[in-house]
């Protein structure tokens, strides 16, 4: 049994999706969590249509229902948790009637996916960005471990958590320690004995207070005490939530150096721009996946003009600043952080090199690396490690309440031709592209608005202007549109800010809006934004 | 995420060699364990054997008629012989009948089966019915040139159950007047296509081309022998798909997937596939 | 499951009115429950693809073709890619994928030889000169009666005139000595108590007291063989089928006779409908398997309305359904069409053509008995072999094998048609030489030149087979066939070089196309024949090799019969010198 839950890995992770659809053809049963009828829905048994960012109630009440239905796996709870009664206190007043008001959803469904899941012989939750890009990100991804830790469906073979990473190396960003407040393997800057080791390998004496992530920097740059920014391969003046004030802050800097392959936004606004080699295709490397498999990247053609490797850059700006970065050798790079991250000590660079590299955790050479991480919950002794935590957690709507002014919800999403802000899926040709507005037919009806015509969107942030195209894939009160075409509508000028201060991450997935017709199908074809 | 193999052995016999292969080995597995060589052209490594070119046929001790070696298993005793003048006449007679409807010009492997069976499509009646199809160029992507379509199934296979499961294409007609096609031949862009081009990838006569390399053969600048392929990691989402970048003169002029990988396993995204060239 | 996506062409009110009748909105592959809960999924699809076809063939009826805006309806009620359903729609000759530009009935008139010697052309040329929309088919299974036509109606039902022509008696009726077409032609084929008065139902009965195991035991002592063309003991299916385990298992009468040459099966399933019925209930509670399904050519139109009403009938008399006949066991049948598709009587080709698939057959092994309908296990039979099981039943296998020889006892059914004193289906023992056969069927109308044998996957025999007894054992021996009992006689006025090149058409257009030897086989085949015909002159040594080269990859590499026989034919008219030598 499959729960995909706030993902349309059937677009943002084709390949992934390939080997759900292996196991739905093995006879897997999936159900689809997602406010949205999306392309992966369409492969679902089920989809269920919860309103936007009521995630948390919709899981406490599967919850609820398991242990009352009496089908929490007992011995899993007693051997390898702890919290199960604070859980089962706070999920009480979720009843499968209570979450059907909150979710919009009937309740006999709430009854049913607990079952489903509780019952199952294997079961995994998958979930990408719908979990995540909320302003309580976290408890939200807490809340779908809760019901693994109820049924025990995780650390085994074919049963899991699987959360899916939106890019190529976000996960290998993070085991590389270009995350504010750890080192390589995820070690705290903030630990002492961590801190000793790197400040022996590294040789000087290391800060120990954690740095801030981007979210934090912009209020930073708000506050006056950020005033040089130093952007590798991002772009921030366009992904931000509420970008116009983002660019603002970002106008306001004393410096902005931005080191990336393409002209971004963020790079036109900078006051030095560094050109880069393309990671992937043009130099050495490793970068790693979703699944913690580490492989390797390397040059297929050189690069043109004066683009330089990140590398090399790096080490100039080091040098320049009168320091010594080491050996500009990806190889030595690599092997220094082999000697520094247990979980890749066993990965040399010979065996990355055969085909399918190799997943982490894997500590000596010998070692085939891991399919999946918490089997230890199934050890006798744990592994020695504390039992895991079950988390009680309060369900909260979108910070954003809809009102009379901005009567819809407004989410935001990935569609298969395109990436991110679309610099680098923009350069080619695809026949499926479409730029616009998805609205429900009811609503497109009551606001006499028809397929094809120009509209403009309002969130208390600012308004955009395009193309409408009526579907049937959302529920009445939605609308959708991607963030890949913001040199023709700038989307995140409407997202909400609001973020998560436990990972940073903005409520990208629920604005309010309020739409308006400004041009009808034929004037708009002439006027409006379309991408070809 | 290596699937668990039953090392429980089954020999046959590969022309009077003794092989040991896996259970539920096919034949010709047997024949690649023997290091026979044979050919095949509907079969593909990462595809479910629909047996429809019979060109990898074998004789089998006991057996009526030829089998086909790729979705054939082998079963304990088998004797099968590989080069006997029965399984050299059909295979022969395949590749001559393909040959005399089909423009087999880009498909080299088979070509150099098609020499050494001594295959000679001129001795058919002048004028018979060819393919006879215009070349479809109906977006950048990829271009489907029918003329060139051996009707192997790969692509159908590769666009639905084996991998994509979107089913754009399917064989259309019957007999000799069989198709692949969208329904009503709509074209590409108004069809189900998501421009994986996982068939394109599967394709072994070149009927479906990328776009870039169908541009520099017309230019007549498609240089193979000056190609580098180079695998790297896609670009975009966290999946962790392999490329192989085919480049020409520095510049990426096809992309495709090793076969041999867990994870894609010869298949792409559109954005894999295609979203490099802003490189 | 798939991405599914459909143009802008929807179905019309009669599109949609035409889908419904065969698949309700509620049980649609994806079912909008409440705005925010949405029932679809693998298993929905899976169990509503089966009825693709039979969609197809209402929306074909009822609006004359199938268009774009048909064919999405009916790909997402069912939950079948477009492109999918738009490759089995153009599987089948019945079924048009392009606007005829009309709503008129169309008329097919057969163009194979036992018509073609009866004067299609000119009947053909008098329909057109009427206005007609005349379309040529392959052979309508009333060779009896030809030349023969088969009106394909539009939103009115399908038509054979021929079936209310009083001049086409069956020739045996009531003789004594008759075992299969014992009640043909005699009993009420309406009347499920007129076919109790004749011994209906007594096998059920019988076979029921006896326990599945005596049931099977009784068949393959009797020594039955299949009289689908490939003569596979019956009792060894059937012993495979019964071993396998478990509920899901299925019993398949073939009826879809396209063998030109071929019409027992619909003379059968018209005049005695219920012993195709009785035969496979015994069949299902043999085997195990409580699902039964009639597979009937799309042509036949009469023995199709006689079997439903048959099966209706039955079930209602608790012959099936949950508790047959008190036996305690499960056995119910249900009917799927064809829609012109020779290849769809191939058995494996059969079960893709019910499953919703395109009618491509599957290699084998694995076999039906393990791997059939919906890749469950199936025994598959034609009706004939099926009825012969009455008997061995009742009478036993000693009783049964009283008649023919020791390697091929019983009877068998023959469908004489061409040159022939009275065309018409003839059962006599097996044994009876040719000659005797065709003195039974009467007085030759000229002198005989050649006869077909086992139609048109078969060979030509000349005059000196007349003393060949009508055995498999000695057919084989001569390197013959009975293949599916067809004898039809040429005389010495027939042009057989057109008979044989119709044949090669015929085997040109029915391949299915999948594998390489016969898709371009035939193909090529035909084209050889065709520049024969033309040049007038002997067949050339370097023709003559080419045609054999061909013949043998078709024999050796293709996947199913069809291949292996496509040449059989053509070669046994040039080693009689039929065709091939300069006129
Ligand atoms: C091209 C082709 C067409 C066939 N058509 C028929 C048919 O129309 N009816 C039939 O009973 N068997 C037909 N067969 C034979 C079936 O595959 C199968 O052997 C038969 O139905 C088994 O039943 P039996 O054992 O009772 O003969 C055909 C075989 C081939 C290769
Ligand atoms: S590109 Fe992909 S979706 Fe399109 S036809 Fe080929 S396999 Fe199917
Ligand atoms: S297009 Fe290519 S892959 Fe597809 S059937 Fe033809 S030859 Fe095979
Ligand atoms: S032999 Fe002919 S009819 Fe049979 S599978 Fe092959 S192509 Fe189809
Ligand atoms: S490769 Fe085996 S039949 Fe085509
Ligand atoms: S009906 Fe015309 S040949 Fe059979």
């Amino acid at each position: 049994m499959i729960f995909l839950w706030g993902s349309n890995a059937r677009e943002a992770h084709p390949i992934f999706f390939h080997h759900v659809l292996k196991g739905i053809d093995n006879g897997a049963r999936m159900y689809c969590v997602d406010p949205r009828y999306t392309s992966s829905a369409q492969f679902s048994d089920v989809w269920v249509g919860i309103d936007v960012g009521t995630d948390i109630a919709l899981a406490n009440g599967i919850g609820r229902e398991i242990i009352h239905a009496g089908l929490a796996n007992q011995d899993f709870i007693a051997h390898s948790t702890q919290g199960f009664e604070a859980y089962a206190a706070s999920v009480e007043p979720f009843t499968s009637e209570a979450v059907a008001a909150i979710c919009g959803i009937p309740a006999e469904v709430v009854v049913e996916m607990a079952h489903a899941y509780a019952t199952a012989d294997k079961a995994q939750i998958l979930w990408t960005l719908g979990i995540t890009e909320h302003h309580n990100a976290v408890d939200n991804v807490l809340s779908l471990c809760n019901l693994a830790l109820l049924t025990g469906h995780v650390g085994r073979w074919g049963s899991g958590l699987v959360p899916l990473r939106g890019q190529n190396n976000v996960q290998g960003g993070g085991d590389m320690g270009a995350i504010p407040n750890k080192f390589p393997g995820f070690a705290g800057v903030d630990d002492p004995d961590h801190r000793a080791r790197f400040e022996t390998a590294y040789g000087r004496e290391l800060n120990p207070v954690p740095g801030l992530h981007l979210t934090l920097m912009f209020e930073a740059m708000e506050r006056g005490d950020l005033r040089a920014l130093y952007v590798i391969g991002e772009n921030p003046a366009d992904s931000e939530a509420d970008v116009l004030h983002a660019r603002a802050q970002l106008e306001s800097l004393d410096i902005l150096v931005v080191q990336d392959i393409l002209m971004t936004r963020t790079a036109e606004m900078a006051d030095v721009v560094l050109p880069a080699s393309v990671a992937w295709a043009e130099s050495d490397g490793t970068v790693t996946s979703s699944e913690r498999r580490v492989q390797r990247v390397r040059p297929a053609v050189s690069p043109p003009g004066q683009a330089r490797h990140d590398i090399d850059i790096l080490c100039d700006m080091a040098e320049a600043m009168g320091d010594e970065l080491g050996p500009r050798d990806p190889e030595a790079a690599w092997d220094e952080l082999r000697s520094l991250s247990a979980m890749h000590g066993g990965m040399a660079w010979e065996r990355l090199e055969a085909a399918g590299g190799l997943q982490w955790p894997c500590p000596d050479e010998d070692h085939p690396g891991s399919a999946f991480l918490h089997g230890w919950l199934w050890a006798d002794d744990l592994e020695g490690r504390e039992p895991a935590p079950f988390s009680a957690l309060e369900h909260e709507g979108p910070t954003e309440e809809l009102s009379e002014e901005f009567p819809l919800r407004l989410t935001t999403g990935r569609a298969l031709d395109s990436y991110n802000t679309g610099v680098q899926s923009g350069k080619y040709d695809s026949p499926l592209r479409f730029a616009g507005l998805d609205l429900n037919a009811h609503d497109a009806a009551d606001l006499g608005i028809a397929d094809g015509d120009q509209v403009r969107v309002c969130s208390p942030r600012g308004s955009v202007e395009m193309n409408a195209r009526v579907v049937s894939s959302l529920p009445r009160g939605l609308a959708f549109t991607t963030l890949h075409h913001p040199e023709l509508i700038d989307v995140n000028v409407l997202t909400n800010p609001d973020w998560d201060p436990k990972s940073g991450t903005a409520e990208f997935k629920a604005a309010a809006v309020r739409v308006e017709r400004i041009a009808t199908h034929q004037t708009a074809a002439t006027a409006g934004a379309s991408v070809g | 995420m290596s699937s668990v193999i039953t090392e429980t052995a089954v020999t046959i016999q590969v022309d009077g060699q003794e092989v040991a292969v896996p259970e539920g080995a096919t034949i010709l597995d047997a024949c690649d364990a023997a290091g026979v060589e044979t050919p095949t052209i509907c079969y593909g490594p990462t595809l479910t054997p629909v047996n429809v070119c019979r060109v990898c046929v074998v004789e089998l001790d006991g057996s009526r008629a030829l089998v086909p070696s790729c979705s054939r298993p082998a079963e304990e005793g088998m004797v099968v012989h590989t080069d006997s003048e029965r399984v050299r006449h059909s295979r022969k007679m395949v590749l001559e009948f393909l040959a005399t409807g089909v423009d087999v010009s880009q498909a080299d492997e088979l070509g150099q089966w098609a020499e050494h069976y001594g295959a000679d499509p001129d001795r058919y009646v002048p004028g018979g019915e060819t393919m006879d199809e215009p070349v479809r160029v109906q977006d950048n992507l990829y271009i489907r040139d029918y003329d060139k379509c051996v009707l192997c199934y790969r692509c159908v296979e590769a666009c639905g159950d084996d991998a994509q499961h979107t089913y754009a294409i399917s064989v259309a007609g019957r007999g000799f007047g069989a198709r692949i096609s969208t329904e009503f031949d709509v074209t590409l862009p108004d069809s189900a296509c998501v421009y994986c081009g996982n068939c394109v990838a599967v394709c072994p006569t070149n009927a479906l081309q990328f776009k870039t390399e169908f541009d520099l053969r017309q230019a007549d600048d498609w240089r193979p022998e000056d190609q580098t392929v180079t695998q790297t990691v896609c670009s975009y989402c966290g999946v962790g798909c392999n490329l192989e970048l085919h480049v020409q003169d520095n510049q990426i002029v096809k992309c495709t997937s090793p076969d041999d990988h867990d994870v894609t396993k010869g298949n792409l995204c559109i954005k894999g596939r295609f979203g490099w060239n802003y490189v | 499951m798939a991405d599914l996506h459909f143009g802008e062409d929807q179905p019309t009110e009669a599109e949609r009115a035409a889908i419904d009748a065969i698949v309700s909105q509620a049980e649609a592959a994806t079912v909008v429950e409440t705005e925010r809960v949405v029932r679809g999924g693998r298993s929905r699809r899976r169990g509503l693809r089966h009825q693709l076809l039979p969609v197809l063939h209402s929306l074909q009826h009822e609006i004359g073709w199938i268009s774009p805006g048909g064919l999405n309806g009916a790909a997402e009620r069912l939950g079948v890619p477009p492109a999918e359903a738009y490759g089995v729609a153009t599987f089948y000759e019945l079924l048009r994928t392009t606007d005829p530009g009309h709503r008129d009935d169309v008329v097919h008139v057969c163009v194979d030889p036992a018509c073609a010697m009866a004067g299609n052309d000119d009947l053909q040329a008098s329909l057109e000169a009427d206005g007609a929309r005349v379309h040529a088919s392959p052979c309508l299974g009333q060779c009896e009666r030809a030349p023969a036509l088969f009106i394909q109606g539009v939103g009115r039902p399908d038509q054979v005139p021929a079936d209310d022509d009083e001049k086409f008696r069956l020739p045996q009726a009531g003789d004594p000595g008759l075992r299969v077409l014992r009640r043909v032609g005699v009993v009420d084929p309406t009347s499920l108590d007129s076919y109790r008065d004749h011994g209906g139902y007594e096998a059920l009965a019988a076979a029921i007291e006896m326990g599945p195991d005596a049931v099977i035991t009784a068949i393959s002592d009797s020594g039955l063989s299949g009289r689908g063309g490939a003569a596979f003991p019956t009792g060894i299916k059937w012993r495979a089928v019964a071993d396998e385990p478990g509920p899901d298992k299925h019993v398949v009468a073939n009826c879809d006779e396209s063998e030109p040459g071929t019409f027992k099966d619909r003379i059968v399933c018209e005049h005695d409908p219920f012993a195709v019925i009785e035969s496979m209930t015994i069949a299902g509670l043999a085997t195990g398997a409580p699902h039964g399904w009639i597979y009937i050519r799309g042509e036949y139109p009469r023995a199709t309305a006689r079997l439903e009403d048959a099966i209706a009938q039955a079930r209602a008399a608790g012959l099936l359904g949950d508790d047959v006949a008190g036996s305690g066991q499960r056995f119910d049948i249900e009917v799927r069409r064809g829609a012109g598709a020779y290849i769809c009587g191939e058995e494996t080709a059969l079960f893709n053509s019910i499953e919703g698939f395109r009618g491509e057959p599957r290699n084998k092994p694995p076999f039906p008995t393990t791997h059939g309908l919906f890749s469950q296990p199936t025994a598959i039979n034609n009706p004939e072999t099926l009825i012969n099981v009455l008997d061995i039943v009742i009478d036993g296998p000693d009783a049964y094998r009283s008649v023919g020889t020791e390697r091929s006892p019983g009877t068998r059914l023959f469908c004489l048609s061409g040159r022939v004193g009275v065309p018409g289906l003839y059962e006599v023992p097996f044994g009876t030489t040719l000659g005797e056969l065709l003195d039974v069927a009467g007085e030759p109308t000229g002198d005989l030149s050649a006869v077909l044998l086992g139609g048109a996957a078969g060979v030509f025999v000349g005059p000196d087979a007349l003393d060949m007894p009508l055995t498999l054992e000695d057919t084989r021996e001569a390197g013959a066939t009975l293949g599916s009992g067809v004898v039809m006689v040429f005389d010495d006025t027939v042009d057989m070089e057109a008979i044989v090149v119709r044949i090669a058409e015929f085997f040109r257009d029915e391949s299915c196309g999948q594998c390489v030897p016969c898709r371009v086989g035939t193909q090529r085949q035909h084209e050889v024949l065709v520049e024969l015909q033309s040049s007038r002159q002997p067949l050339a040594p370097q023709r003559a090799e080419l045609i054999d080269d061909m013949a043998l990859a078709m024999v050796d590499a293709s996947i199913c019969g069809l291949g292996h026989t496509a040449a059989s034919a053509v070669r046994s008219a040039l080693a009689l010198g039929l065709i091939g030598n300069s006129q």
